[in-house]
């Protein structure tokens, strides 16, 4: 069954593929933005978690170590974004692009000596039968762990935003921090917290790119990535379950100009290439112009710096 | 216990001083960030910073390329800071440097080989005209739907460049370049080059154009009454609201006059130093510009200090990548902790370090 030389089911199998990490930046970003704190910096720390993600991978032979290098070479970024802006009360605007401007410089610097290194490889998930159901044992069973990670991470997130007290408290920081630091929660460390897990979660994003989607190391290898999963916040207007619908709509553009490259459609290259960062922006304007629904979920906080002042 | 303080008002010491704190503290942090390369950090830190002006064996090379690097910075530089002063961040400047270089370049290549010296300026206000409806786009989605302007503008940096790749490829392609990627080349074509005026220091009508921006966003920023509102809204929104100023116009005005000068950045670098539209063609001189606009303090004299000294750590990096093979990724990590120590000190402008416990008041 193939449409255009092009099959529906490893079209939406390698679309689960291409959106993971997506879905991980954004759910990240989400949780930081939903304690009113705005990290732009989600492109460098993502790959940050690329590069480190690689060469821990390389350097001890294992993909599971290499996931967990990523997360921290991006938290190791989050934490001095958190510094800088809690502590040290700077523009989080600034600081985010500083981020990026700095994350991309190290990590070419890091990977220089990583270009054309094969990672080991990460095993696909064993699932017996289940693989061999026609079509949607494709596209659902036949993937690698952090497929099915992710989608745990967003119902992870889910559950705790709305049914926890740690939930609560998270979106009380974030709707008004001068009220919650008056109920004598430690606004700073809640976001320095929250900051560390939007790290956490942009490095096992791009420790994704680099260690299975790709796989491989090169210079700016996340292409924009952390950028989308900043739109996909806003498109999803704060709410986790919403980040998976983007992520994926994102992930199936994507690989539907690939498969449309490979099967060389007379769209040129360079205009299909485009078409992912052109989309995001018109989803973009949908969300953000309905009569500024999106803009009302905004977490009130945003991007306010906090100062105890008693 | 460290507590903080709120002064009154920014403290007009550390205003100016904060800069040059920041990049005191940079060169320690690179030391060690070239130490740990395996670098000597004195010899790294010479390299960049004080060979490219002062050693007799290359100054005379590097010299004129400090205006070269530095015209576009400072020229980017002075119209994003127009907005981050508002609070409109328009942080896309790169795809409007290379939206500006293919509307000038291909205006140009289009009246090939027509040789009168009209042909430049007209390329020039081509170049304007592309970078200035690239910013559009963001500025328009923001007024008109309140579509986030940071995420757009970059965006379409992505886009951007992939227009460059297919008209690199395509539309502008030399057709006697024997079907290399790349577009004529417009340095030696003297209706379309934009050359060095004055030989030996690298004057070009970039840096003409870049000093001129500078004394005029001065001007305005001081006696303007546009100015005044630019500096108002990103103080106070609610009061400059009260006053009359219209959000709107402010977005569209600070958004099309960013863009239009990194668009003539653009056109000036591809007819003169870069000389043809290539897929590289673009070497991250939009981003590099948010960084000398936050260390020039958004100020246009400030900026002008500040792309002088980022294009002297460009052209030390190439002289240290060169002598030393410090790896050339290492300079922009260096560029993007500078922006860090930036903001990490400018703390010391608005508010006091008070060490010890605070005392109560009666």
């Amino acid at each position: 069954m193939d449409i255009g030389g092009i099959n529906p089911a490893i079209l939406i199998a390698s679309l689960m593929v291409a959106s993971v990490p997506i879905i991980l930046a954004a759910i990240g970003e989400l949780v930081v933005e939903k304690a009113g704190v705005l990290n732009l910096g989600v492109e460098g720390m993502m790959i940050m978690g690329a590069i480190c993600g690689f060469a821990t991978a390389v350097g001890t032979g294992n993909p599971y170590l290499g996931f967990v290098g990523g997360a921290a070479g991006a938290m190791a970024l989050a934490l001095v974004f958190g510094f800088l802006t809690q502590f040290l009360l700077a523009n989080q605007v600034a600081t985010g692009l500083a981020l990026t401007l700095f994350g991309l410089g190290l990590s070419s610097m890091i990977g220089q000596g990583y270009v054309g290194i094969k990672p080991p490889a990460t095993q696909k998930l064993e699932l017996g039968p289940l693989a061999d159901i026609p079509f949607f044992g494709t596209i659902l069973f036949e993937h690698d762990w952090m497929v099915y990670m992710s989608i745990a991470i967003i119902a992870a997130v889910w559950a705790v935003l709305k049914y926890t007290r740690t939930g609560l408290i998270l979106r009380a920081v974030g709707e008004s921090h001068d009220a919650a630091h008056a109920l004598g929660y430690k606004v700073r460390r809640i976001r320095m917290l929250a900051v560390l897990f939007g790290g956490a979660m942009s490095g096992l994003g791009g420790a994704y790119i680099s260690l299975i989607r790709v796989p491989q190391w090169t210079d700016g290898i996340t292409a924009g990535a952390g950028w989308i999963a900043l739109a996909i916040v806003v498109f999803a207007s704060w709410k986790p379950w919403r980040v998976l619908l983007g992520a994926y709509l994102f992930g199936g553009i994507t690989v539907l100009q690939l498969n449309l490259q490979a099967a060389g459609a007379r769209i040129p290259v360079e205009y299909l290439s485009m078409s992912p960062y052109l989309i995001t922006i018109l989803v973009l304007v949908i969300m953000s112009s309905g009569k500024g629904k999106a803009a009302l979920n905004a977490p009130a906080a945003l991007g306010q710096n906090f100062h105890a002042s008693r | 216990m460290v507590r903080l303080e709120k002064r009154p008002s920014p403290s007009a010491f550390w205003q100016w001083a904060t800069p040059v704190l920041a990049v005191v503290l940079t060169m320690i942090a690179g030391g060690i960030m070239f130490a740990l390369l395996g670098k000597n950090p004195v010899e790294a830190i010479r390299t960049i910073f004080w060979d490219p002006l002062f050693n007799e064996q290359f100054a005379a090379y590097s010299r004129p390329q400090l205006l070269v690097k530095a015209g576009p910075l400072i020229l980017i530089a002075v119209g994003l800071s127009l907005g981050f002063r508002a609070g409109i961040w328009n942080i896309g400047a790169e795809g409007q440097y290379i939206m500006g270089a293919i509307f000038g370049a291909g205006v140009g290549l289009a009246l090939y080989p027509v040789e009168t010296r009209w042909v430049f300026p007209l390329m020039v206000v081509a170049g304007v005209f592309g970078g200035w409806l690239w910013a559009m786009i963001p500025a328009i989605l923001k007024t008109r739907f309140n579509t986030n302007e940071i995420l757009v503008s970059l965006l379409l940096v992505y886009v951007a460049q992939n227009i460059l790749a297919s008209m690199s490829l395509g539309l502008l392609r030399n057709p006697e370049g024997g079907g290399f990627p790349g577009s004529r080349n417009l340095g030696q074509i003297p209706a379309m080059a934009n050359p060095e005026l004055i030989p030996g220091t690298g004057m070009h009508w970039g840096v003409i154009a870049a000093f001129v921006v500078v004394i005029a966003a001065y001007v305005m920023l001081q006696r303007h009454i546009l100015g005044f509102h630019i500096k108002l809204s990103g103080q106070a929104p609610r009061a400059a609201r009260f006053a009359g100023v219209s959000p709107q116009r402010l977005v569209v005005l600070c958004m099309g006059i960013s863009g239009a000068l990194a668009g003539a950045a653009g056109l000036f670098e591809v007819a003169g130093p870069s000389g043809q539209i290539s897929i590289d063609f673009n070497v991250g001189y939009g981003f590099t510009a948010i960084i000398v606009a936050f260390l020039g303090r958004l100020n246009p004299i400030g900026i002008l200090l500040a792309g002088l000294l980022m294009a002297l750590t460009y052209i030390g990096g190439e002289l240290a990548s060169f002598m030393l093979s410090l790896p050339s990724a290492a300079i922009q990590a260096f560029q993007g902790m500078l922006l860090f120590f930036l903001l990490a000190v400018d703390l010391l402008t608005n508010y006091r370090v008070r060490f010890g416990a605070k005392r109560e008041v009666a």
